[in-house]
Order: C-alpha cells, then sequence, then structure tokens
C-alpha cells in the first residue's frame, strides 16, 4: 500500500481498492444491500446447475431433491413428529445450522476489526476436545453445572487458540492468515491423535477402536425435537441464537464494540484516537476463537457425544463458516440466512437425500462447488460494485432516495 | 604481539573460521551427526557420544548466538538439543526397529514425499514473489491430482501430466482473474479455490469412476534408474531408483532460482512483487508479469499433485488426497522465506519429518500420529520471529490498481 501513500483516493470504488479489508467490506455492505449477497447465491446455485446438467443430470429435479433432502418441504405440511421425514431432515438442517451460525461468527467478528480468522476448524476442534474431556471425565456432576462447565471450557480453549494468532499479529506483526492457518492443522494433528488409538481421549473399553469415550448424560443438552437417540434438535439451536444477538450487541452497543470496528476500519486513526489497536487485535481474535469453540462445544454437547479420528479429516464445518460470514456480509442477520443456506446444503446434500436423479455422494461434492463459487464471487468488490452501479442507473431515482436515507 | 593478531586477523582462512555464519552450520551439522551416531548404519550403543557432539553443538551454537547471528546459533543449539535426545531415545531402543526405521530407503521416501511439497512451495514461491498470495496451492495440487491420474489412466503418464497442469493452470487462471483484475481479496480467493478444487475433483472422481475408489492399472510416472549407481550398498536403493518427478523438482529449483536471481525477467517479476508502482512506472506490464507467475504457480503446484497420485500414490487417488500438503507447501515457502534454496531445504526437512511419522509407527502409532504437527509448529515459531525473521515481498497480497 505504499506506493499510494500519497495519492488520496477519489472515489469510494479507489478507496476500496486501496483501503485495509474491513474498509472494503463496509463499502460493501454500504454497496447494494441484500441485492448482492442473493445474486451471488442463485449464480453460484446456476453455475453449479451447470456442472450437474453437464455430466447428464436433470438440475432442476436435482435441486428439487436436495431441497426435499434439507426438510425444506416441511414448511408445506408443518408437524412436529419426526417420524415425518420432512420434519425429521428439518430438525438434521437445524444442527448443522447451529453450528454453522456459531463457525460464521467466530469468522464475522475477526473481520469486523479488519483480520481474516481462517482458523474456524482448529478452533472448533480445541472446543469440541474441551467439551469431550470434561463430559467424560466429570461424570458425577449434576446436569447443569456440568453442561456450564463443559461449555466455559470449550469457549477457554477456543479463545486461547485463536487467542495465539492474536498475540503473534499484534506483537510480532506476524500474519494471522498464516498463523491461523498452521493452527488449524496443528488442532487437526492433536484431534487425531487424541481420538486414535492409544490417545488420550480414545475410548478407554475398545482400545481397538478409534473413538473417544460417549460424554456422560448429565453433560448431554435437553433434545426438545425428536428422539435423542435419534439425533433430536437439542436447545444449542437457541444457544446459537443467542449468540447471534451477543454479536450484535457487542459490535454495537458496547465500547468494546465500536473500539473493534475502529480499528478495523482504519487502525490508524484509531491509535490517533487514543485507542489500543494491539488489545483490540488479541480481544478481537480471543472472542472470535470463543464463538468457534463454543461451535463445538455444542456439537459435542448437543448430539455428537463422541468423536472419531475418521470424523476428523471429514470435517469442514470451520471453513464452511468462511462462506456463512462472507455471504452474510458479517451481519447477524446475514450470518443467519447464511447458516440456514448453507445448513440445508451440508444436509440436503448428503444423509437426507434419497435420489434417483443424483446420487448424494455427487450432491455432497456439489455443495463443495456451490460453497467455492459463492466465497469466489462475494470476494471480488469489482464485480459487486459494478453490480451495484449497474442498478444505479437502471433505477436512478430509487438509489438516490436509499443512498439519502443511508 | 600485536603484529601477529593483526595477520591473523587478515589470515582468510582463519577469519572464514572465526565467522559467525560457520561455527553455526558445523553447530547445525554436528547436532544431525550427534543423533545419527545412535542409528544405522553407525549405530553407537552408548550414550556417551550423542551427548558428548550434542553438547558442542550446542555450544557452538550459543557462542553463534553472542555473536549476532541469532537464526543460525538458535539453530545449532536446538539442533544440538535435539541431537542428544533423539541420540539417546535411539540407543534405548532395540536394533530391529532401529534397523526398520533407518534405513537407506528412508531417504528414498524422503525424497518421494518431500517432492510435491517442492513442487508447491516453488509454485507458492513464483506467485508471492510477484505480489499474489497464493493460498490456493492445496486446491491447486488437488486439482493436478485427479485430473493427472484421469489422464494417465486415458492416454498415459505424458497425458497425465500434460492434463494434471494444463488443469491447474486454468484453475489459477480463474483465481487470476479474480485476484488480478478484479482486485478481490486474495486470501477470500485462494479460499474459494481450494472449496472448489475439493467439488470439483469429488464430484467427478464419483462421476467419472462411479464410486469406485481406485482406478486400477493406471499409467504411473516411472522411476529414473542409475544403472552404475543403483546396485550399490545404501546409495543404490537411497538414491539410484527414484522417479523422475524427483529429479525434475531438483531441477526445478535450480532454475526458479536462476529464472528469479539471474535473469532480467526475474527482476521485473520481484519489482511487481515489491513495487508494482515504481515497475510499472518503468515500462513493466504488472498486469501480465502477475498473470504469468500465478498460471505458472497452478501448473506447478498441479504437477507437484499428479506425482502425489501417479508418482508417489503408484496410481491411486482418494477423495482430497492431499490432506493439507498444499498447506505444508505454503509452510515451507514461508519457512524458506520466499527462497527457493530455503523452499527446497524446508520442504525436504518436512518431507523427511513426514518420512518418520510413518516409520515411527512401529514404536508407537499414537506418537508417530502426533508427529505430524511438528511442520506446523516450526513454521508457527518461524513466523512469530522468534528465529530469525520471515520477510515477505512488500507488495504480497496488495491488488494493484493501474492509474
Amino acid at each position: 500500500m505504499t506506493e499510494d501513500a500519497n495519492i488520496p483516493p477519489e472515489t469510494p470504488e479507489q478507496a476500496a481498492a486501496t483501503g485495509t479489508l474491513a474498509a472494503r467490506i463496509a463499502l460493501k455492505q454500504r454497496a447494494g444491500g441484500i441485492t448482492v449477497p442473493v445474486i451471488t447465491a442463485v449464480v453460484a446455485f446456476l453455475l453449479g446447475g451447470l456442472v450437474v446438467l453437464a455430466t447428464g443430470h436433470n438440475p432442476l429435479l436435482a435441486y428439487r431433491d436436495i431441497f426435499d433432502g434439507a426438510g425444506l418441504n416441511w414448511i408445506f405440511h408443518p408437524t412436529t413428529n419426526v417420524a415425518n421425514t420432512a420434519a425429521y431432515n428439518l430438525t438434521q438442517t437445524l444442527l448443522q445450522t447451529t453450528t454453522l451460525i456459531l463457525c460464521g461468527l467466530a469468522v464475522a467478528f475477526a473481520f469486523r476489526c479488519g483480520m481474516f480468522n481462517i482458523g474456524g476448524q482448529g478452533q472448533y476442534f480445541v472446543g469440541l476436545i474441551a467439551a469431550n474431556w470434561i463430559g467424560v471425565d466429570f461424570a458425577h456432576m449434576a446436569a447443569l453445572p456440568h453442561i456450564l462447565l463443559a461449555i466455559s471450557a470449550a469457549i477457554l480453549a477456543g479463545a486461547l487458540w485463536a487467542g495465539i494468532a492474536g498475540v503473534l499479529k499484534a506483537t510480532v506483526g506476524a500474519h494471522e492468515v498464516i498463523s491461523t492457518i498452521m493452527l488449524n492443522w496443528i488442532a487437526i494433528w492433536i484431534a487425531e491423535w487424541l481420538f486414535g488409538d492409544g490417545g488420550p481421549l480414545q475410548n478407554s473399553t475398545q482400545p481397538q477402536v478409534p473413538v473417544s469415550n460417549a460424554i456422560s448424560p448429565s453433560a448431554q443438552l435437553p433434545v426438545f425435537w425428536g428422539a435423542k437417540l435419534l439425533q433430536g434438535l437439542d436447545i444449542g439451536i437457541f444457544i446459537a441464537l443467542a449468540s447471534l444477538v451477543v454479536y450484535w450487541a457487542i459490535l454495537n452497543r458496547t465500547t468494546l464494540g465500536y473500539e473493534v470496528r475502529a480499528v478495523g476500519f482504519n487502525p490508524e486513526a484509531a491509535a490517533y484516537g487514543g485507542i489500543n489497536v494491539k488489545k483490540n487485535l488479541i480481544r478481537a481474535m480471543a472472542i472470535s476463537g470463543a464463538f468457534a469453540g463454543l461451535a463445538g462445544a455444542i456439537d459435542m454437547l448437543g448430539y455428537l457425544y463422541q468423536f472419531g479420528q475418521n470424523d476428523v479429516p471429514v470435517s469442514q464445518v470451520g471453513f464452511l463458516g468462511i462462506a456463512v460470514a462472507l455471504l452474510g456480509r458479517n451481519t447477524a442477520v446475514g450470518v443467519l440466512f447464511g447458516s440456514l443456506l448453507f445448513g440445508a446444503l451440508l444436509f440436503g446434500t448428503t444423509h437426507g437425500l434419497t435420489s434417483n436423479v443424483i446420487q448424494p455422494e455427487l450432491a455432497g461434492n456439489l455443495t463443495y462447488i456451490i460453497q467455492g463459487l459463492i466465497v469466489l464471487f462475494v470476494g471480488a468488490d469489482v464485480l459487486i460494485l459494478y453490480v451495484w452501479n449497474t442498478r444505479k442507473r437502471m433505477w436512478p431515482r430509487r438509489a438516490r432516495v436509499a443512498e439519502a436515507s443511508a | 604481539m600485536s603484529s601477529t593478531w593483526t595477520e591473523r586477523l587478515d589470515n582468510p582462512v582463519s577469519a572464514r573460521l572465526r565467522n559467525p555464519a560457520t561455527s553455526g552450520i558445523v553447530g547445525i551439522v554436528l547436532g544431525c551427526f550427534a543423533a545419527f551416531l545412535a542409528i544405522p548404519p553407525i549405530m553407537a550403543r552408548g550414550t556417551t557420544w550423542p551427548i558428548l557432539v550434542g553438547v558442542v553443538a550446542a555450544l557452538l551454537g550459543i557462542w553463534t548466538v553472542t555473536r549476532g547471528m541469532r537464526r543460525l546459533g538458535w539453530g545449532a543449539f536446538a539442533a544440538g538439543v535435539l541431537g542428544i535426545a533423539l541420540g539417546v531415545l535411539a540407543t534405548r531402543s532395540g536394533t530391529g526397529n532401529l534397523n526398520a526405521v533407518f534405513d537407506a530407503t528412508l531417504i528414498a521416501q524422503t525424497f518421494g514425499l518431500a517432492t510435491p511439497l517442492v513442487f508447491g512451495s516453488i509454485a507458492g514461491m513464483m506467485s508471492e514473489r510477484s505480489g499474489v498470495i497464493n493460498v490456493g496451492l492445496e486446491g491447486m495440487m488437488l486439482m493436478g491430482a485427479f485430473w493427472g491420474i484421469y489422464g494417465a489412466d486415458k492416454g498415459g503418464w505424458p497425458v497425465g501430466l500434460l492434463l494434471g497442469g494444463a488443469v491447474g493452470g486454468i484453475l489459477a487462471l480463474v483465481y487470476g482473474f479474480f485476484a488480478i483484475q478484479l482486485r478481490s481479496d486474495q486470501i477470500v480467493g485462494g479460499t474459494a479455490v481450494n472449496f472448489l478444487a475439493l467439488g470439483i475433483t469429488g464430484y467427478f472422481f464419483v462421476q467419472l469412476y462411479n464410486n469406485n475408489p481406485i482406478p486400477n492399472g493406471v499409467a504411473t510416472l516411472p522411476n529414473f534408474r542409475i544403472p552404475w549407481l543403483a546396485d550399490v550398498h545404501f546409495l543404490g536403493p537411497a538414491i539410484g531408483d527414484l522417479n523422475v518427478m524427483i529429479w525434475a523438482g531438483f531441477v526445478l529449483v535450480v532454475v526458479s532460482y536462476i529464472l528469479l536471481f539471474k535473469t532480467p525477467i526475474g527482476l521485473r517479476i520481484r519489482a511487481c512483487g515489491e513495487h508494482p508502482r515504481a515497475a510499472d512506472t518503468v515500462g513493466i506490464n504488472v498486469y501480465a508479469i502477475r498473470y504469468g507467475c500465478v498460471m505458472l504457480s497452478g501448473v506447478l503446484a498441479a504437477l507437484g499433485g499428479v506425482y502425489l497420485s501417479d508418482g508417489y500414490g503408484n496410481g491411486t487417488f482418494i477423495a482430497d488426497i492431499t490432506n493439507g500438503r498444499g498447506f505444508i507447501a505454503l509452510a515451507a515457502m514461508i519457512f524458506g522465506n520466499w527462497r527457493p534454496g530455503g523452499a527446497f531445504g524446508a520442504s525436504l526437512l518436512f518431507g523427511f519429518s513426514s518420512a518418520l511419522a510413518l516409520r515411527l509407527q512401529v514404536y508407537s502409532a499414537s506418537a508417530a500420529t502426533l508427529f505430524n504437527v511438528l511442520p506446523y509448529v516450526l513454521t508457527l515459531i518461524a513466523v512469530a520471529g522468534v528465529i530469525g525473521r520471515t520477510v515477505p515481498p512488500a507488495a504480497d497480497g496488495k491488488p494493484y490498481r493501474k492509474q
């Protein structure tokens, strides 16, 4: 950016091209409102449909089956009876949504401080590990304190894990992307070691099975929709929804949030205004990690109960959080809708899918393709600004009214 | 008296000996040697020798640190301590296990595991030297791994190399369009590339191979057998019969060094990575250079992937076969400080640690799994600046806007 230091940016577009990440995101938030994410998602689905079409399947029927697989057809015949396939599938989609809300918040919070937390997956794993450990080892506690202890431990673990990246960024200027990628893989291998044969958290009664012990019933979250044995929907979703409110409140209604956003928007100006930039970088990263750690705890206490070595490389929720946050433009409401979309895709293309049109193995990979396309398009400012400006040209009066009110 | 001192100071040999760089390097070599003493083929059974040599290495390291070369000095110190620890551990272990872990094929396996990292880290370096961060190495490697197998299945291994490299280049071109032309955030774009590659390879693997796990009987990349070396004791199994891509990787390191640091085009590439505005002012087409480097990066990473599936993997493919190797390559590039020699050394080190992780399973499968964190921990320490400092190109990751 040094080469641009002497040239003042003339337009917001130019400022976006040269400014900090958060400044560019802020600009994108002004540009287009909800239109751009919707267009992005639609284009990604269209391109994904082209892949499906090119490989000899009917994309419309495939998407209809995925829609049904996610249980979204439940809205046509609402029922609370999980013997109904649609209702059951919907509970499973909502389980995925719960995790994705929290993983999305983990990415979004760091974004608002101008950092890219790519390490949600690792922070999720340390939370999962901490929750499993507390859930298994403190088996004689009463239910409520046990759950609270496990959740707090997971939050703390996630915050500390992400805090390493924050401290490195604040003290020696190590780029958070590199350190969080490294921390991801360290956490992944530690999880494989812990849950693998001979690992400290591996099942003590069956030494040949690379799966952890199941947490004690006192640590399991209550299930309110469906049966516990059939992986019903637990109260974790309310914790996730509450986290959305907390996220919004921290950012918009507290001094901490103000400082975090100020640092994200322009660190030099924030420092000039008396804000301790280093402290806020560490704080923002730790809070990010806390959200991801909470996601791990909710998964472990809510429906997984145990975790296997083979599940470790399969899990992608931390990375999906990136797509959720970007699509949701780092706002609480956006993250909620992004999580619903990806939660539905995640379950609807895999376990929920029964289809003659497209196999679950194919459709599961379609999710990654759509996810990749969405992330690719959402990251392109110039494309978005082009769309935004076209919209202004097409409806000049309405755009001016919208700008005047903003 | 004083005249002899000045004479000795002027003596080039003694000046070189007192150079802290020399003592640091000697310390590192001795540290490795301390561990090496206790393993085959030397296999000293007493603990005295490893400890003695290791202590000398550590002392040399400390001396080097006091002379101001912190990175090298701490490296030598760490090598000495590790050498003692590993050497003592090895003397405690049974000779049968030792022979199983440390035989000549360990060297061949190290090269085999290091080669995808060599291609990947040089690929990353080419892109980042021109000012474009490439977090999508993993995805480009994965694309190469799948389409390389597909090409080799349909038309032999040369077709596999061509197809794999071409697909990697195309993916890189798409990434380049977003990162360079549309100036989108490069890390977001790279992340998208990884998702896309995971989805595309997984989708077409199911589609084209109908969910059969391994396409059998694929023409694999051939080995390059050196006739006069292949039957020599130790050296034969170590380096006498290596895959062509391993040798290609060695050549690549030299070529990329010459390209970047000894040719006008290399100067232009580095100018685009350090100060694109200045490069543009003197008439260098920044966009063209960056496009070229990103595409070259994609091709090279994909070739590493082709080797991974069709060479090291003997013509097998499984979903997500790279399993983080693209990120290790990224780590190797950072650990090697964005330089060809450094990236190569780090790739060898990480390849060696992966080979050891596979072989240490004779002792404990569980500990061997944990051993896999080593590359990531080392890189984290390196970026933390505990030993020296890693310095990326100044304009790395910053989109350039023509005025």
